[in-house]
């Protein structure tokens, strides 16, 4: 063992290479946490109190945050089982397997999409003046008539699963190839159908791991800035928007209050890794 | 930044797959098909606007109008250097830090594995909120001119980097047995710098490429903290384009994905199970 061989010379030495490392974050991500954290706990006398945690209820802060969890539920579901199915198909549906990597690096590619120009481009799919927007209109039907806009959930909705689908195949990919041939075979040879050993064997196996997913999708919905922005500039109620709102000039007519919704977006995103990162330790035990 | 992830794709080993019944190859085919559909219709749409620029004709209108727009180089040209900026400093913390949990001091390393999972855990407007508070007021008041606050954001991105590029860097490690290489460097009476140098960046290479890859792909159209810092990169601007001009924003979509398609195609590339290794 190299490292041990040598006699520790001195402490700082011994932690040298790693020292730049915690600086770095303690200036640029744990200290700027902290900050907000303990804004959020000081009142307007300067004494410290949870007052502004219990102006949580504020109808404001309740509508953004009621929204962003609505949409971030609503798009890992529907992100999820869209990736989940294109998942299967690519690994275990008999397509070639061009185009399986295919997707895949399509996958990076439309995962990392996100901001400004999907915005744009669901603006001219969708938008008022988008091309499936005026088919619909040449074949008789008049979307924006008939109460769709993209500038709302559903339209929102539509432009997160562009990121979420493909979050999804990533990471469910790797799982679903770690299903062993074994257990098919040794399921067939027991006489199962298909059927039964995708609901007795793969799903139990694989269902941690897609449970996870989802909840990553979920984190991954509800820390978005810029695709909101950049489509509905501040029209929509969301708690990342209203963040954005409350930096630019105190919207909220209480700076107090504007940490506390920053932190409580820390505390919800950190329950969702959190509860990631267990069920992926679990789906490791048999897809490991 | 959303928390837009890649996982860094390591090596991809293929599967075995006894072949399926026919059904389930045509519900394959059809998932596949509606996968395609959506994610091809938006691109699809907005190539067909940026072609749409001069009346009755298609032609490349738009793309000469946003190449030649007063702002579209210099912007373009800041968040490329700034995304250089981030990718090195980004390297320098990450590579010796993931080398001495590797191998120095493991006791460490679900300290520093927690630390670089903060950027998905802070979204990034709320790190802006942080820093502008935590920098932006006396005593500190570095947000107050435009260079400060250009450092700033570019250690912020590096900082939004180190999930991916700790996470490709520590992979990397792992498959190249860094123990024994760093044993065989020192027999043979190598330093510690000279190991970094001539030994474990030169194996990582293909590593630190792939994070170097992501993290620019990520940085270079990223709208929430530059433009929270005010900062005139590409971001803020692809924004101001999208609400002020009809034609010109299609086409910057377009050079967007083409960005982003050529970080991640060359990542592909590198990272092809089978080649080096």
């Amino acid at each position: 063992m190299g490292g041990a061989r040598r006699p520790p010379r001195f402490r700082l030495g011994r932690y040298l290479g790693v020292l730049p490392f915690f600086v770095f974050s303690g200036l640029f991500l744990i200290g700027p946490l902290l900050i907000l954290v303990y804004r959020s706990l000081e009142g307007p006398d300067g004494g410290l109190t949870v007052d502004n945690y219990r102006s949580l209820s504020d109808p404001n802060v309740l509508a953004a945050y009621g929204m962003s969890i609505r949409i971030s539920l609503t798009t890992a579901l529907i992100g999820g089982l869209v990736g989940f199915l294109l998942a299967w198909a690519v690994s275990m549906g008999g397509l070639p397997r061009s185009i399986r990597s295919g997707l895949t690096t399509f996958s990076g590619v439309a995962s990392n999409f996100a901001g400004v120009p999907l915005a744009a481009a669901f603006i001219f799919t969708l938008g008022r003046i988008g091309v499936i927007t005026a088919l619909f209109e040449a074949i008789g039907i008049d979307l924006y008539g008939s109460g769709f806009t993209l500038y709302s959930f559903w339209g929102l909705t539509l432009v997160y699963i562009y990121f979420q689908v493909p979050l999804m195949v990533l990471v469910l990919l790797p799982a679903l190839d770690g299903l062993k041939k074994d257990w098919r075979e040794a399921a067939e040879n027991l006489g199962a159908t298909p059927r039964q050993y995708w609901r007795r064997v793969a799903l139990p196996v694989l269902l941690p791991s897609i449970l996870g997913t989802m909840i990553l999708l979920f984190g991954n919905a509800f820390g978005a800035h810029a695709t909101a922005y950049a489509l509905t500039g501040g029209l929509l109620p969301l708690a990342t928007l209203l963040i954005g709102q409350q930096i630019s000039g105190d919207v909220l007519n209480n700076p107090g209050l504007g940490y506390a919704v920053a932190v409580g977006m820390v505390l919800i995103m950190a329950a969702a890794i959190l509860l990631y990162s267990v069920l992926q330790r679990r789906s490791e035990r048999w897809l490991g | 930044m959303t928390f837009t992830t890649t996982p860094i794709p390591v090596t991809e080993e293929a599967p075995v797959v006894a072949a399926p019944a026919k059904s389930s190859r045509l519900v394959a085919w059809l998932i596949l098909a509606g996968g395609v559909l959506y994610f091809l219709i938006p691109l699809g749409a907005t190539f067909w606007w940026s072609l749409r620029a001069e009346k009755d004709v298609l032609g490349f209108e738009a793309y000469r109008r946003l190449f030649e727009d007063s702002r579209f180089w210099p912007s373009l040209t800041e968040s490329v250097v700034n995304a250089v900026a981030a990718i090195i400093l980004s390297l320098l913390i990450i590579v010796p830090t993931a080398y001495w949990v590797t191998l120095r001091i493991p006791k460490l390393r679900p300290v520093v594995e927690f630390i670089t999972l903060l950027p998905f855990v802070i979204p990034a407007v709320v790190l802006v909120f942080g820093l502008i508070r935590l920098y932006g007021r006396p005593p500190l008041l570095l947000t107050s001119t435009y260079g400060s606050s250009r450092v700033i954001l570019i250690c912020a991105y590096a900082a939004l980097s180190f999930p991916y590029m700790f996470r490709s860097v520590d992979n990397g490690l792992r498959a190249m047995d860094v123990r024994s290489l760093t044993e065989a460097a020192q027999s043979l009476g190598a330093g510690w710098p000279t190991i970094m140098r001539r030994v474990i960046f030169p194996n990582l290479r293909v590593a630190l490429l792939s994070g170097a890859l992501l993290t620019f792909a990520i940085v270079i159209g990223e709208l929430t903290v530059a433009l929270f810092m005010a900062q005139q990169t590409f971001g803020p601007y692809m924004a101001n384009l999208t609400r002020s001009k009809v034609y010109e924003p299609s086409a910057m979509a377009i050079v967007a994905f083409g960005i982003t398609w050529f970080a991640m195609g060359m990542i592909a590339l590198i990272t092809r199970p089978g080649k080096r290794r």
